[in-house]
């Protein structure tokens, strides 16, 4: 119905000749994503930018909050309408898709490109399936961040970032007694339960963590760590404002950034909101992982590539590819998200200085992958159910907690 | 004496179409729910057969054992609250006040809205850092709480709040139209024998309001178990699982957690919920108009 008006009018405008011809030239994309924040919105420009100055017709259908956009996503998919490309992270959220051969491989992309050389192997293989390579990875996040504002820190007196969980919460007693919220918290499930792995991580270390998401292990070693993950994660509710429900990450970010909370927890792409404030790192805020945390969770974020059954598209879908991947816009895309570049071989000193940390743990291989991309989407939402439940309902319980925890992957 | 009727082959062919959809759009999707909730469909339908695994999963599901809860707390309140004030202010507009329409398109003017904003506008009202209570502290008043959409115990009874004050409005204008259907005869017989006001809306008019108030209360009460956008835009089901309702409930495994088969088994004992809850009211109609028949 809507096409038909589309061509209608457009065929009175230029007398029917110009335009199907022009429609058909130019390889046209309707992207569909959920990065609607300031940061995000201006790295997503990065990519349209460039694809657009390599001739290619870019439609923006950006929906806020990643569940939303998913559930959009997954209704046009039914229609038997997909947009041509979607933002999704890799691994295991879009398995089921790529096994229903619902998405196109961009294999020759990725063959041309010598992607298997640029990317490391571990996420090379998060976007193959059955050998092909269906998705072209946009950049990595780290998420075991504290980010803290320097000047709320100058004013709480605490001079050195701290290196174990008494320091910080001793540092967050000083923040109470300034009078300033210790903790911006987004009290928003997923959020939530960011926090809890990052703390799991410092308390299990990169095996224990492994451990418990892949092998699923249930050992006394494992039950322990989750036991002393919820001990520091309970001792945190003493330090959030009362506006913490249902906050927004963006909106506990500008706390942080007009100085009105001390510390976030939240992945790198905090920094995008630091960076249109005009703020920047290691000089008003500041980024650490999070105390005594042996290494990094992360993850990363792709396009996926419907199939459309449209020729246009396809080829859209493959320049798409391309301009995602080349190395100049994975570090300007980086630099605005607040994200690590996929690829190894980039320029690396345009990178802030948390950018540079990361890609430092990322290197050296000390990094452990989200849930998003360990565990099915039924797994990922008992998680955040558990988390959710156990935050705000006050319980101290550590005990029965921790046995609803492994009854997360039964 | 039943009248022996014709068949009208022009009419039966007109309400073909009707008929068709009913079957296969309502009856075929809801069968075809159902079927799916036997099997252990995720993300795309599957026909491997579990039996009742998906409901077994389901009620051991402390998610889902709240929103039941929860929406049970909400429908009585709600629909209560929305007949009770909705009825109050039919009454107090009734009493041939200046400026009538205009408070009555302001009292109606909420319904108007669509319960998402009506949930935005309660959530920040009610925030504590953003609202009502933020602006009374920096008046002044330093203790001063209310936090009811974050506080676990109170957010069920914030989302009936911003219902109320959604759906009274409706009951208003259904309960005044039904009472500018009373005879004015009525009213000065009342008067005569010295019947005090309150007395005479209690004993003699709100009887007669039953069947208006009947069919607002069914309105409002379809609301209840459809209940999803308020609660997304107000609490999204938090804190905690304290407004969880079986809607989102089922909305949540459908899509973002991919998991068809669980979501079909909320949606089927959803249905069947409403068929229990309906099927005596219908029964004891159909018993009357029977009983009427007779009569």
């Amino acid at each position: 119905m809507k096409g038909m008006m589309k061509l209608l009018l457009t065929g009175v405008v230029f007398a029917g000749m110009l335009a199907p011809a022009l429609a058909e030239d130019k390889p046209t994309i309707e992207i569909m994503s959920s990065w609607t924040s300031g940061g995000e919105a201006a790295a997503l420009d990065i990519i349209k930018t460039e694809f657009e100055k390599r001739g290619g017709v870019w439609k923006d259908s950006s929906i806020a909050g990643f569940g939303a956009a998913d559930a959009a996503f997954q209704n046009r998919i039914v229609a038997g309408d997909p947009p041509g490309a979607k933002q999704g992270v890799i691994g295991l959220a879009a398995a089921d898709f790529v096994g229903q051969g619902l998405f196109n491989p961009v294999d020759d992309v990725a063959a041309a490109g010598k992607w298997a050389d640029a990317l490391p192997k571990s996420i090379y293989d998060l976007i193959s399936y059955d050998g092909k390579v269906y998705l072209a990875p946009t950049g990595a996040h780290g998420e075991s961040w504290v980010f803290y504002s320097k000047e709320a820190f100058a004013k709480a007196g605490i001079t050195e970032e701290p290196k174990t969980w008494d320091e910080f919460f001793a540092g967050l007693d000083k923040l109470k007694a300034a009078g300033i919220v210790p903790v911006a918290w987004g009290g928003q499930p997923w959020q939530q339960t960011k926090v809890f792995n990052m703390i799991l991580l410092s308390q299990v270390g990169i095996d224990g963590f492994l451990k418990i998401y892949v092998d699923k292990d249930k050992s006394e070693a494992s039950i322990e760590g989750v036991k002393k993950t919820l001990d520091i994660l309970g001792k945190l509710r003493g330090y959030v404002d009362d506006g913490a429900a249902g906050r927004n990450w963006n909106d506990a970010t500008a706390m942080l950034i007009t100085a009105k909370a001390g510390v976030q927890f939240m992945g790198d792409w905090a920094k995008g909101e630091f960076t249109v404030a005009g703020k920047e790192a290691g000089k008003d805020y500041g980024c650490m992982i999070v105390p005594e945390s042996p290494g990094m969770v992360y993850i990363a974020d792709s396009l996926w590539f419907p199939k459309t059954g449209n020729a246009g598209t396809d080829k859209a879908q493959k320049l798409l590819a391309e301009v995602v991947m080349d190395p100049a816009i994975q570090v300007e895309f980086s630099l605005k998200k607040g994200s690590v570049p996929m690829r190894a071989d980039v320029d690396k000193s345009k990178l802030d200085v948390c950018a540079q940390k990361g890609l430092e743990l990322m290197t050296a291989g000390n990094i452990v992958p989200d849930q998003a991309i360990l565990l099915t989407p039924q797994q990922v939402g008992l998680l955040d159910d558990f988390v959710d439940e156990y935050w705000s309902g006050g319980s101290n319980d550590m005990a029965s907690a921790a046995e609803n925890f492994f009854a997360i992957f039964e | 004496m039943p009248i022996k009727r014709k068949p009208h082959l022009s009419a039966t062919f007109a309400l073909l179409p009707t008929w068709l959809v009913a079957v296969v759009v309502f009856i075929g999707t809801m069968a075809w729910s159902i079927r799916l909730s036997f099997t252990n469909s995720t993300l795309f339908p599957s026909s491997t057969y579990v039996g009742l695994a998906q409901y077994v999963k389901l009620f051991s599901s402390a998610k889902w054992l709240a929103s039941l809860q929860n929406v049970l707390i909400f429908g009585v309140l709600y629909v209560a609250g929305c007949l009770l004030l909705g009825f109050l202010l039919a009454a107090a507009l009734d009493r041939k006040i200046r400026f009538e329409s205009a408070f009555r398109t302001i009292f109606l003017y909420p319904y108007a809205m669509s319960f998402v904003v009506t949930g935005l506008i309660w959530q920040w009202m009610l925030n504590p850092t953003l609202g009502i209570q933020a602006s009374v502290r920096s008046l002044g008043w330093e203790t001063f709480v209310l936090d009811w959409v974050v506080n676990r115990d109170m957010a069920i009874y914030a989302l009936v709040l911003a219902g109320v004050w959604q759906g009274a409005g409706l009951v208003m204008v259904i309960a005044l139209a039904g009472m500018r259907g009373i005879e004015a005869e009525q009213w000065k017989a009342a008067r005569i024998d010295g019947i005090p006001v309150w007395r005479i809306y209690v004993s003699i008019i709100l009887p007669q309001l039953g069947p208006a108030l009947a069919a607002a209360g069914m309105l409002l009460a379809m609301g209840v178990i459809k209940t999803y956008d308020i609660v997304v835009a107000m609490t999204n089901g938090g804190p905690g699982n304290s407004t969880e309702v079986p809607a989102k409930f089922i909305m949540d495994n459908l899509f973002g957690r991919q998991n068809l088969g669980l979501a079909t088994a909320g949606a089927t004992v959803l249905v069947l919920g409403v068929i229990i809850a309906v099927a005596p009211f219908r029964y004891a109609i159909y018993m009357r108009n029977r009983a009427k028949g007779v009569a």
